[in-house]
């Protein structure tokens, strides 16, 4: 700590020169706290899945249905713990923009397969005991200022009731939240009971869209879902049952594989980075060697001298690093209000500052080695002879 | 007064171009504790040369320098570094102060390499910066002061960590008459009342006269002139 005040001196030695490459390392840093914003964002569904829980989809696409009468078959097959399904209803709210997954289920065994969706017991008791009931995420009815005990009108995309009208109405009975960030991701949605929309709709009844399937022993997991696909091989209906992380992966990846990109684009702007700081970091080190030829004069050893060089890189990277992503920070409730919530929530986890850490300490070792390393190898004499 | 450096056969030679060349021939010297040597010489005699190796800031090519009973020519560059800040303090031409520095953080740059606290520190660096008469500016950073002022500065740098030698390479060469002869006076003072050790590199006539005695060296070699008297 003593020598902050020396490394501070020498950092702003140059104050336009420094504020302009903090500005390009605190961009860089910005950008590396929203892309990977963006990216857990995406890969919140993977994050938030469970080893041990399963998704059975119809095995050639995931929008064709599967027989409700699969379930208790899938119950059946050792190793399964409990089985719950869904089935997509397509909604809109209001207008055509206003667009939300619902999903008709029965409400105890979906709640109790998603023990992370908390829901108040009574509102819980609410929905399972109510045909007509629904159970909104928070975010959501936040977004729309949706009230319990409210009447939630919803037109559907895919499914008409018995009088051929595509307007439904629901209860509002409840809403349901979750603490991990991850998660709060996946409860932009409405579930409604399976029951009454299984009697209600025109067509499809009998059937669901996909099983959420519980075993026991997560190591098991991919021999229990070939057990599961060959319960009903070769039938009219046949399966693909996957882990749901692997699941949720593939699903994210329809829209693009956004790791990849992120890392693109932050490998080329740290390259960047690399290459604008360290010839600042190089020029400022070779305007000063008769200053470094002072230290060493002075007693400052090779070693103690490179560390003041290195030291300089890291608070130059450190500062810039840590006002990026502090930027970043204060960015998110702006993007996620812009996003209206139709995005899970954007934010920067504490993984993402730990890797912003590791690569503003991994650039600044790079950029700051060269120059350190001349300064050890410089011989006082001929530096101070240089001097005059 | 018992010899604080002791200098036998010293020879330093450099390589330039690929040639071979020896700046100083076998110079043997004794420098008594408490002493204050002007070593003058024309230019290229070597007179800084052998400053360098009396301060540690050079290895000889051949020979042994003693200083306070430790061959400085044997120890590695790590050793000769800690030996420097604890036993040296340098006063150069051009003052080499830090310009992004106080003279008060420029003062304790050497106490750094210390174990000494923040507020210790600080007060050594005002009893050095008091010695030399520059407290009140203290906070001032080199381009705001004289040269005369910074070349106070940087001698109050050099006592800060109470060397026994100081080693002062052209310290009037920068600066206009009565300045000099301020900073002269600082030394022999310095030397007098403190018993600080000094060897000083100087063309100037005058600034030798405030030595105890003066060396010449020519062309690589040590030649005794007689001592000095004191001004």
């Amino acid at each position: 700590m003593k020598f902050l005040p020396l490394l501070w001196a020498q950092l702003f030695r140059r104050k336009t020169r420094t504020i302009l490459t903090l500005l390009s390392v605190l961009i860089a840093f910005l950008l590396f706290g929203l892309l990977q914003a963006v990216q857990i964002a995406f890969e919140s569904g993977a994050d938030a899945a469970d080893a041990k829980r399963l998704l059975t989809t119809a095995r050639y696409s995931i929008i064709e249905p599967l027989p409700l009468a699969y379930r208790s078959r899938i119950e059946r097959v050792p190793g399964v713990v409990a089985v719950a399904n869904a089935d997509w209803f397509g909604a809109k709210y209001q207008n055509e923009s206003n667009a939300f997954p619902v999903f008709a289920v029965d409400p105890a065994r979906y709640l109790d397969m998603y023990p992370e969706f908390l829901v108040a017991p009574a509102q819980r008791e609410a929905f399972v005991k109510t045909a007509t009931g629904a159970l909104a995420g928070k975010r959501l009815a936040d977004r729309y200022g949706w009230r319990v005990g409210q009447k939630l009108p919803i037109a559907s995309e895919i499914h008409a009731k018995t009088d051929g009208s595509l307007n439904w109405e629901f209860d509002l009975v409840g809403t349901f939240d979750a603490e991990d960030p991850a998660v709060q991701g996946n409860t932009d949605m409405v579930l409604i009971n399976l029951a009454y929309f299984d009697e209600a709709r025109q067509f499809g009844r009998g059937k669901t869209g996909w099983y959420i399937v519980r075993v026991g022993d997560s190591e098991q997991a991919k021999a229990i879902a070939a057990d599961i696909d060959r319960q009903f091989m070769n039938s009219p209906d046949e399966t693909k049952t996957q882990p749901e992380k692997e699941f949720a992966i593939g699903f994210a990846k329809q829209i693009g594989d956004v790791g990849a990109l992120v890392t693109r684009i932050l490998l080329a702007v740290f390259f960047t980075i690399l290459i604008l700081t360290g010839n600042t970091m190089a020029q400022a080190i070779r305007e000063r060697v008769p200053e470094l030829a002072i230290l060493k004069t002075l007693g400052f050893s090779d070693g103690a001298v490179t560390l003041l060089v290195l030291g300089e890189a890291v608070l130059l990277l450190g500062l810039g690093g840590a006002a990026g992503m502090a930027t970043a920070v204060a960015f998110m409730p702006m993007l996620n209000g812009a996003t209206g919530g139709r995005f899970p929530p954007l934010f920067v986890a504490g993984e993402t500052w730990a890797l912003a850490a590791l690569v503003a300490v991994g650039l600044a070792l790079a950029i700051g080695l060269p120059p350190a390393l001349r300064v050890r190898r410089l011989r006082i004499v001929d530096a101070l002879a240089g001097h005059r | 007064m018992s010899a604080l450096i002791e200098i036998r056969g010293v020879t330093k030679t450099y390589r330039r171009g690929g040639e071979a060349v020896e700046v100083l021939h076998g110079v043997d010297l004794d420098i008594p504790r408490g002493d204050f040597v002007a070593l003058m010489g024309p230019s290229g005699s070597g007179k800084t040369t052998l400053l360098n190796l009396i301060g540690g800031l050079d290895t000889p090519t051949a020979g042994s320098i003693t200083v306070d009973g430790e061959r400085i020519d044997r120890l590695s560059s790590g050793d000769l570094s800690r030996w420097r800040a604890a036993n040296v303090g340098f006063v150069f031409q051009f003052y080499n102060l830090l310009p992004v520095l106080s003279a008060q953080r420029n003062v304790e740059l050497p106490l750094l390499l210390t174990n000494l606290g923040a507020a210790e520190r600080r007060r050594r660096a005002e009893i050095a910066l008091t010695l030399v008469g520059l407290r009140e500016r203290a906070r001032h950073k080199p381009k705001e002061l004289s040269g005369g002022q910074e070349q106070r500065v940087a001698i109050a740098r050099a006592l800060v960590s109470d060397p026994t030698l100081l080693v002062c390479d052209e310290p009037t060469g920068d600066l206009d008459r009565a300045t000099a002869a301020d900073i002269m006076r600082l030394l022999q003072m310095l030397n007098r009342e403190h018993g600080k050790t000094i060897v000083m590199v100087t063309h100037d006539p005058k600034a030798a006269e405030y030595a105890q005695r003066a060396l010449h060296l020519d062309k690589g070699t040590l030649a005794p002139a007689g001592a000095v008297d004191g001004a």
